[in-house]
């Protein structure tokens, strides 16, 4: 701290430069927000000041989603700022999304002065209350000696153990009034503090388990994400070292390069046929960063029947809570495969090398089966093909993808591959629909050069387009692929598949023409209706350098396969139509229709 | 998986902050957790932490998830399962109130003395007892001052403590 800032920090400040000023110490670059009453005395500590850059949005969901966008793409937490009451019920989607997945989050709301609260003051809500349940924690500041201490814990928190959305309540009085700041160093959380180096003889016994697998295989999630691009590296090592096969989930997409032959794509409800039956049949399993999710493990008491596993999670709470493991390992993700790594280099074991080839032709067969598989026959376009296209044609350019909700989801996750982390941001946990513009916005303002595509659906995309008008302000050439089925085809083919085909309320009438849309935005309108002019249409989009909607008009009533209908097993998969006929060696007994 | 249900008490050190309770309380609530039982109070000098003690059953994979989730909370220093960890003690307050005359009130009276219950308030047709014991203790005496005139219970729910010098 230079003197003057040292003088600085005696001098009695309004609460509201308290707060910028730890945001600052922070090292927040950028703030996603919405003005109103509450937060005045916010907004103008934020006017005289050039070292945060606000970004205005168009409704408090986006900014949380759009700090979620910055946080997962950068690995630096986002923040969020809007004023009481609407402003701060309007983030509430966000924030339960960014607790679902664990993503890091500080949330300023604003709130009625101190001696107003529980009055029924004009835009009070008990935003403690609604919040507590849908944050990792939160806090709200009766006094403005207090508020930079609360910052900086705030801050540890939402970074600190699994990542996750924190709030604080900040009333009009304790922003106005003036206290002392005080500096991050000086604050240690008292009773937070995460375990993050695994217990050294489990993590020995985790080794020696996948020492003598036959059939082993790695399951890892969003937590190696989390815990940055080394765990990443570090799983990859451990990976390749090992000579096992690897799945991700939803969320873990990126932490395995998709192009190793290693990768056994995602698995899960919509995952593939090799990766669920590879987790069906293991010995072993080791699962890193990942939560057993029942769209994951499908049917409980049938999941991985056969296998030991090995769980690693920050979070005590995730182990032992859906399935029962063998060997627990409390820890960072990074910090715990670089332990087993340099234990199983140390032990130079090679494992049983002729299980582990065994084991991989039992996979190849299940890959024989070509489970992502489609017909592209005739001029419609295909949802699959057109997220195969965009994947081809924007490999070369490490490209950023978010996504919405509902099958276009699924599709971008099986067929978009991610060679690295933080590449992909998609809402897993919560399944959002309207997470990805504001989201793809939040990434697009961290990585300004970038290509960053929103694989959308038409009924998601029209839950925050009014995010368009935040892409256009900033000009953020953000590119919305829309994979409009003109239907929430995730409900239509549960609709089709498990209630009689009867579609009660899912189908989308009185769309917008996006085109025109796009240009009343200021963005650039794209159309594709047949085949032929999908490339040039994706083409055109990745060419211009503004926000782009490309109406992608794609095959209306095509499901999203393989799935695991809820409830199921894994091993009681649907497969598509373009999918090969069964192999001799796959035993699929339960391969049911429903 | 076992469907057995055990009943545990745990004792949580907390931040006497507010809505610690609440954060408590929620996660009961919200994740279909059972609470038999919730006491409350600030413990050190300062007033800066307080202890909570909580008598919940489940499965034993449900109390392992009870404690990991205590735990997790970003108030709570300590999180000890009193019914694992070995032998402690366990003990509620509760005061009774038998109203009635006659035969009926001596008999409650003999029974009060029997369980070393005190007699707090009395008029010439009530009695409020204080009793102090196991939760077994108390009911039993409860299920005795039913037929004799019982008209209000109040219970503090369970407290409890390690045997031995250990501390939390
Ligand atoms: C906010 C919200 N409301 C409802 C749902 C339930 N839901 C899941 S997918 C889906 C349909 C999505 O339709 P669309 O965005 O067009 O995607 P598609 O499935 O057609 O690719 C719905 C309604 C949800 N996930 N989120
Ligand atoms: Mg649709």
């Amino acid at each position: 701290m230079s003197e003057s800032q040292q003088h600085d920090a005696e001098r009695p400040m309004s609460g509201a430069e308290i707060i910028v000023r730890a945001l600052i110490e922070q090292g927040v670059e950028v703030v996603f927000g919405y003005p109103g009453g509450a937060v005045l005395p916010i907004y103008d500590a934020l006017f005289q000041q050039n070292s945060i850059r606000h970004i205005l949005v168009r409704q408090e969901a986006g900014a949380v989603h759009a700090a979620e966008g910055y946080a997962r793409s950068t690995g630096r937490p986002g923040v969020v700022l809007v004023t009481s009451g609407p402003g701060a019920t309007n983030a509430v989607t966000g924030l339960t999304d960014a607790l679902m997945d664990s993503i890091p989050i500080v949330c300023l709301t604003g709130q009625v002065a101190t001696h107003m609260i529980g009055n029924d003051a004009f835009q009070e809500a008990d935003t403690v209350g609604i919040t507590r349940p849908c944050t990792k924690h939160n806090w709200l500041v009766k006094s403005t000696d207090d508020l930079a201490r609360v910052v900086h814990e705030a801050f540890y928190v939402a970074t600190h153990g699994r990542p996750g959305p924190v709030v604080i309540d900040l009333p009009k009085d304790v922003c106005i009034n003036k206290g002392r700041y005080q500096a991050a160093g000086g604050v240690a959380h008292p009773s937070y503090r995460p375990r993050t180096k695994g217990d050294p003889a489990r993590v020995a016994e985790a080794v020696e388990l996948l020492a003598g697998a036959k059939r082993a295989i790695f399951y890892a999630g969003g937590g190696v994400i989390n815990s940055g691009p080394q765990a990443a590296e570090l799983l990859t090592e451990l990976v390749r070292a090992t000579g096992f096969p690897i799945t991700n989930t939803l969320m873990g997409l990126g932490a395995y390069p998709a192009s190793d032959p290693q990768f056994l794509g995602m698995l899960g409800m919509h995952g593939t046929y090799e990766a669920n039956l590879a987790m069906h049949n293991c010995d072993v399993m080791v699962a890193v960063g990942a939560r057993f999710d029942d769209r994951v493990t499908g049917r409980l008491d049938a999941f991985s029947p056969n296998s030991r596993k090995i769980h690693i999670d920050i979070d005590p709470s995730s182990i032992n809570k859906n399935v029962p493991v063998a060997v627990p390992i409390v820890g960072d993700a990074g910090s715990v495969l670089q332990d087993m790594l340099t234990l199983w280099r140390q032990r130079g074991s090679q494992g049983d090398r002729a299980a582990l080839a065994a084991w991989w032709q039992q996979i190849d067969g299940w890959r024989n089966r070509n489970c992502l598989a489609y017909r592209q026959d005739g001029k419609v376009i295909k949802p699959q093909h057109a997220i195969k296209r965009l994947y081809e044609l924007t490999r070369a350019r490490d490209a950023y993808f978010t996504t919405e909700v509902g099958q276009h989801q699924m599709w971008a996750a099986q067929y978009l591959k991610f060679e690295r982390p933080n590449r992909w941001m998609t809402s897993g946990g919560l399944g959002t629909m309207g997470y990805g513009l504001p989201a793809a916005i939040g990434v697009q303002i961290a990585h300004p050069e970038a290509l960053v595509v929103d694989v959308a659906g038409e009924a998601s995309f029209l839950m925050n387009m009014q995010e368009l008008a935040t892409a256009r302000q900033y000009r953020l050439p953000v590119k919305v692929f829309i994979v409009n089925n003109q239907w929430m085809g995730m409900v239509r083919q549960w609709q089709e598949l498990l209630h009689g085909s009867r579609y009660s309320e899912s189908y989308m009438d009185s769309l917008p023409d996006f085109v025109k849309l796009a240009e009343s935005f200021g963005a650039v309108g794209l159309r594709a209706d047949s085949v032929d002019q999908l490339d040039a249409v994706i083409a055109e989009m990745i060419a211009t350098p503004n926000l782009v909607i490309a109406d992608i008009r794609v095959e209306q009533r095509e499901n999203c396969f393989p799935m695991i209908p809820s409830g199921r097993a894994h091993y009681e998969m649907i497969l598509g139509d373009g999918a090969s006929a069964d192999t001799p060696d796959v035993t699929d007994a339960g391969l049911a229709l429903v | 998986m076992s469907e057995r249900q055990e009943r545990h008490t745990i004792a949580v050190l907390v931040d006497n902050e507010p809505g610690v309770l609440a954060r408590v309380i929620g996660l009961f609530s919200g994740r279909g957790y059972n609470i038999e039982s919730l006491t409350v109070a600030a413990v050190d000098a300062t007033g800066q932490l307080s202890r909570i003690t909580v008598v919940t059953t489940g499965t034993p994979m449900v109390i392992e998830q009870i404690k990991a989730q205590l735990d997790r909370l970003v108030p709570v220093h300590r999180v000890v399962d009193l019914t694992a960890e070995g032998p402690h003690v366990e003990r509620e307050m509760a005061l009774i109130k038998v109203t009635g005359r006659g035969e009926a009130r001596i008999e409650s009276l003999r029974i009060a003395d029997i369980f070393r219950a005190r007699a707090v308030d009395s008029t010439t047709e009530s009695f409020v007892f204080e009793l102090t014991g196991s939760i077994e203790k108390i009911d039993a005496f409860i299920a005795l001052m039913q037929p004799l005139g019982l008209t209000d219970i109040c219970r503090t729910g369970v407290v409890a403590i390690a045997r031995g010098p250990a501390a939390m």
